[in-house]
């Protein structure tokens, strides 16, 4: 009881002194997007959707036709009529033909790889990302994200077009700067507000399960896994039980 | 230490069990890494099947691809050599392909789907060269009554125009022929069987 | 039945008989399991040994099956890592193995560590085991440190850039010596493809030698315990230590179900949370390397980090290089360091108890502050606690000879 209590105040302790802790791809702007890579479904709509409107510019380098059809149950008749555009193969991988020098002069960037992008920025920026494109004061382009960006809001035609009203804030500085208050939808799209959230979460969950396709089998795998563990722990604990007898 | 009680019974059962519950553990823990040695998603797209375009193949052409690192020929075989295929049984080795690696769906003398084309594995069974293919009917330096027919240079391994090694070389079996069938009439694919065939 | 199993074992002995007429099998086995007497108090601190050894096999095995998918160039290694975790069967599996192994050897260790700071398991006649330990501990930073470039994300490129240009903050042969490193002008294919020959072959034979040192060094005095009490001092008629207990079978069987447990805990982990929140793989080596863009945050794994934060304290670049370096030379010094009568914290004073707490908070804290930006309020606390560090040291010399202690008793109590 004395070494409980002992350890528990090391631990009390210590408790103040971790409010460092690191910051997943969180950060300001980020919203709680709900992605679920557990919901199918989802992951179908969204694979539509990139396949539609990213992949032209964004390769996912590393996904697989086939790999996608048997995680997201679709058959491979329904993959290459509704997914390929190109003359891949089903086994090849999700790349595209637009040259990676032209890129970089029509946009000033390349578009990345969108592959992992769910595992260096998470499912929340995606969403985020997505939801924040807005016209600004120049007509241009623009996102709360990533300012003054080079890409385009692709999927202006289904959400609208918002633009941003804008507050007076003072910082600790002393100055006051104008920052965005919320956004108004001047130019509506094809869907409504609600409808372009669950696709902007689609996409999300979607990039979400194509950085780690794994994701849907290592939890359950993984849960066998230890429950068979401590299945063994226990015996091994009442072998080591027996023989200590002897001890003292 | 106090061994008065030691029930030897009790230990020798819990050792016999957490060995048997650690050894299927570690069975079963080995199977994923067994596992990975297989070809990956990578190596099965690059050994997908291939689909050969066979409208433009005159008679008496063969034509090469590859499929799996293998060469792979399609010959167009004109009627004469399909019908002068029964001439061979008496130098052949194997006549009926009873120990040839072939499909099921692949039978007789003619070892095809369609008569008049040849589906073959251009590999030697001796040691893997690739022969040269002699269709003309009539004496060669090799042979005085050749009836036309697939000559490896490598160690003078002889094959007739279904792929059939010759008795006396050393090649110990018929050429292989690979799993193929046809999409349509001028397209065929190597690698897949056709529908419901075993 | 019986008959049976009877000449099976007069066939196992008799195979036995013919290798030990050749090889010293039942000898050794002897000398390192049923004669090797322990103590019979060994606590939670003693399992981390063995499960450091497991470990050890884990990133062998691992990291061999890595090694069959991996490419050691700078234009496909990213490539290949992801080749790994989706196109060869079960290499996620493999991958995380690996990667979760590296952030557990070091929780291990540095729990190894700690306990000998508890129980004076450095003191003599021990100080060549610690040495050695400390060696491998060594070792295993320059593995991981190495291991951590093969991804070739952005951590892994940026990370060793700043690691590497440290060794320039010597006067004189720094550049030249950086180059040497690197074997190129700026860190690329040819620095990537050393790393991976030393992180895959070099490097573990070293460990591996040093993990036989460390145990035969154990074995010559035979193992400390929480009491700090040398057993071999009170033995029975038959010459065996009293509080002794062989090692075989009573400590196979506890480390076996200690083993259970910790894989319980790693497959926790591994299945269930392979990025540790970000420490275990850090969110921007999902990134290709990439020389034109610099991360915003550069930050080395969490393991390294307390040292780091020792080297960012200090203004000067060589300096914080001298300190930092200092900061893990003096742990080699400890046998000599700690001067105390006793071994063990059970029988010091406060004082002992006091400052190991002061160590063990600056050693996290330090850590953390060692992931963080770096604002001038962290710089401060940082210069702090790396004071309390090194204060632990200085204080343990000069505290330690005249310290009160309290009557060590005879026999081990728990």
């Amino acid at each position: 009881m004395k070494k409980l209590a002992k350890y528990l105040f090391i631990a009390a302790l210590l408790l103040p002194l971790t409010s460092l802790t690191v910051s997943a791809a969180g950060g300001a702007g980020v919203e709680h997007s709900g992605a679920n890579i557990n919901d199918t479904a989802s992951l179908q709509r969204g694979a539509k959707w990139y396949v539609n409107y990213c992949l032209g510019c964004h390769t996912i380098s590393y996904m697989r036709y086939n790999r996608l059809a048997e995680d997201l149950d679709l058959s491979e008749e329904m993959v290459m009529k509704n997914l390929v555009f190109s003359d891949s193969k089903f086994g090849e991988t999700m790349d595209i033909a637009m040259d990676e020098e032209q890129a970089k002069a029509w946009f000033g960037k390349t578009p990345p790889d969108l592959s992992l992008i769910g595992r260096s920025r998470g499912a929340d920026w995606v969403y985020s990302y997505l939801l924040g494109f807005y016209k600004d004061e120049n007509g241009e382009w623009n996102n709360t994200l990533l300012p003054n960006l080079s890409m385009p809001h692709v999927l202006w035609s289904l959400q609208g077009i918002q633009t941003p009203v804008y507050r007076q804030e003072t910082s600790e500085d002393g100055f006051t700067h104008e920052v965005i208050d919320h956004f108004k939808l001047t130019m509506p799209g094809s869907q409504s507000p609600e409808e372009f959230e669950e696709t902007a979460r689609d996409i999300a969950a979607f990039l979400d399960y194509a950085g780690e396709p794994a994701k849907l089998k290592r939890k359950g795998v993984g849960v066998w896994v230890i429950l068979f563990l401590a299945f063994f722990t226990f015996i091994a604990y009442l072998l080591k039980a027996e023989y200590w007898r002897d001890v003292h | 230490m106090s061994f008065d009680d030691v029930n030897k019974g009790r230990r020798r059962f819990l050792v016999a069990t957490t060995s048997v519950v650690g050894g299927v553990g570690v069975g079963l823990a080995a199977i994923p890494f067994i596992k990975s040695w297989m070809p990956s998603a990578k190596a099965q797209a690059v050994g997908a099947p291939v689909e050969v375009n066979i409208g433009k193949l005159k008679e008496g052409q063969l034509l090469k691809v590859q499929w799996r690192g293998q060469t792979i020929g399609v010959l167009h075989r004109t009627p004469e050599m399909v019908s002068d295929l029964s001439k061979n049984d008496a130098v052949l080795a194997d006549p009926q392909s009873a120990e040839a690696d072939q499909p099921k769906y692949v039978q007789g003398e003619q070892r095809a789907l369609k008569p008049e084309f040849l589906v073959i594995n251009m590999h030697c069974t001796h040691l893997g060269c690739v022969p040269q293919m002699i269709p003309q009917v009539g004496p060669q330096p090799f042979d005085a009554d050749w009836n036309g027919g697939f000559y490896c240079p490598c160690h003078k391994s002889k094959f007739d125009l279904s792929g059939r090694v010759y008795k006396g070389v050393p090649a110990p079996t018929n050429l292989r022929v690979p799993p193929y069938s046809f999409l349509d009439e001028r397209t065929l694919i190597i690698g897949v069987s056709p529908q419901g065939a075993v | 039945m019986a008959k049976f199993t009877s000449s099976v074992s007069k066939g196992a002995g008799a195979l036995l008989n013919w290798f030990d007429d050749r090889l010293p099998v039942t000898k050794f086995w002897n000398a390192t399991m049923t004669g090797y007497m322990a103590p019979k108090n060994f606590n939670f601190w003693y399992y981390m040994g063995s499960l450091a050894l497991l470990v050890l096999v884990i990133q062998i095995f691992s990291g061999i099956l890595l090694a069959m998918h991996y490419k050691p160039s700078a234009e496909e290694a990213f490539a290949s890592v992801e080749y790994i975790m989706r196109d060869v069967d079960w290499g996620w599996l493999i991958r995380y193995m690996h990667t979760t192994g590296a952030s557990f050897f070091f929780i291990l260790i540095y729990l190894h560590m700690f306990r000998s700071l508890l129980y004076g398991s450095h003191k003599a006649p021990r100080e060549l085991l610690w040495v050695f330990g400390m060696f491998i501990y060594v070792a295993l930073m320059a593995e991981a440190f190495l291991g951590y470039i093969l991804p070739w994300g952005q951590m892994s490129y940026w990370g060793a850039q700043v690691i590497i240009n440290l060794f320039g903050a010597i006067p004189k042969i720094g550049e030249p010596l950086t180059q040497w490193i690197r074997g190129d002008f700026f860190i690329s294919d040819a620095t990537l493809n050393r790393f991976f020959a030393l992180h895959v072959i070099a490097v573990p034979l070293a460990i591996l030698g040093l993990v036989l040192l460390h145990l035969v060094a154990l074995r010559e005095n035979g193992s400390n315990n929480p009491d700090g009490i040398e057993i071999k001092k009170n033995k029975d008629a038959d010459g065996n230590p009293l509080d002794g207990i062989p090692f075989h079978p009573y400590y196979t069987v506890k480390d076996i179900f200690g083993v259970g447990m910790f894989l319980i805990l790693f497959s926790f982990v591994l299945f269930l949370w392979p990025e540790g929140g970000g420490l275990f793989l850090e969110h921007d080596n999902f990134i290709p390397a990439d020389p034109l863009v610099t991360p915003a945050h550069i930050k080395p794994v969490w393991y390294f980090t307390p040292f780091y934060a020792i080297l960012k304290a200090v203004p000067d670049k060589l300096m914080g290089v001298l300190l930092m370096g200092a900061s893990v030379a003096i742990l080699f010094f400890l046998p000599w360091l700690d001067r105390s009568p006793v071994k063990s914290i059970r029988y010091k004073g406060l004082w002992y108890k006091v400052l190991l707490a002061l160590f063990t908070i600056a050693f996290v804290r330090l850590g953390l502050l060692g992931m963080a930006e770096g604002t001038p309020a962290q710089t401060w606390e940082m210069r702090v606690w790396t004071l309390v560090y090194f204060m632990f040291f200085v204080l343990l010399f000069f505290m330690s000879p005249g310290a009160k202690t309290k009557p060590v008793p005879d026999r081990v109590t728990h």
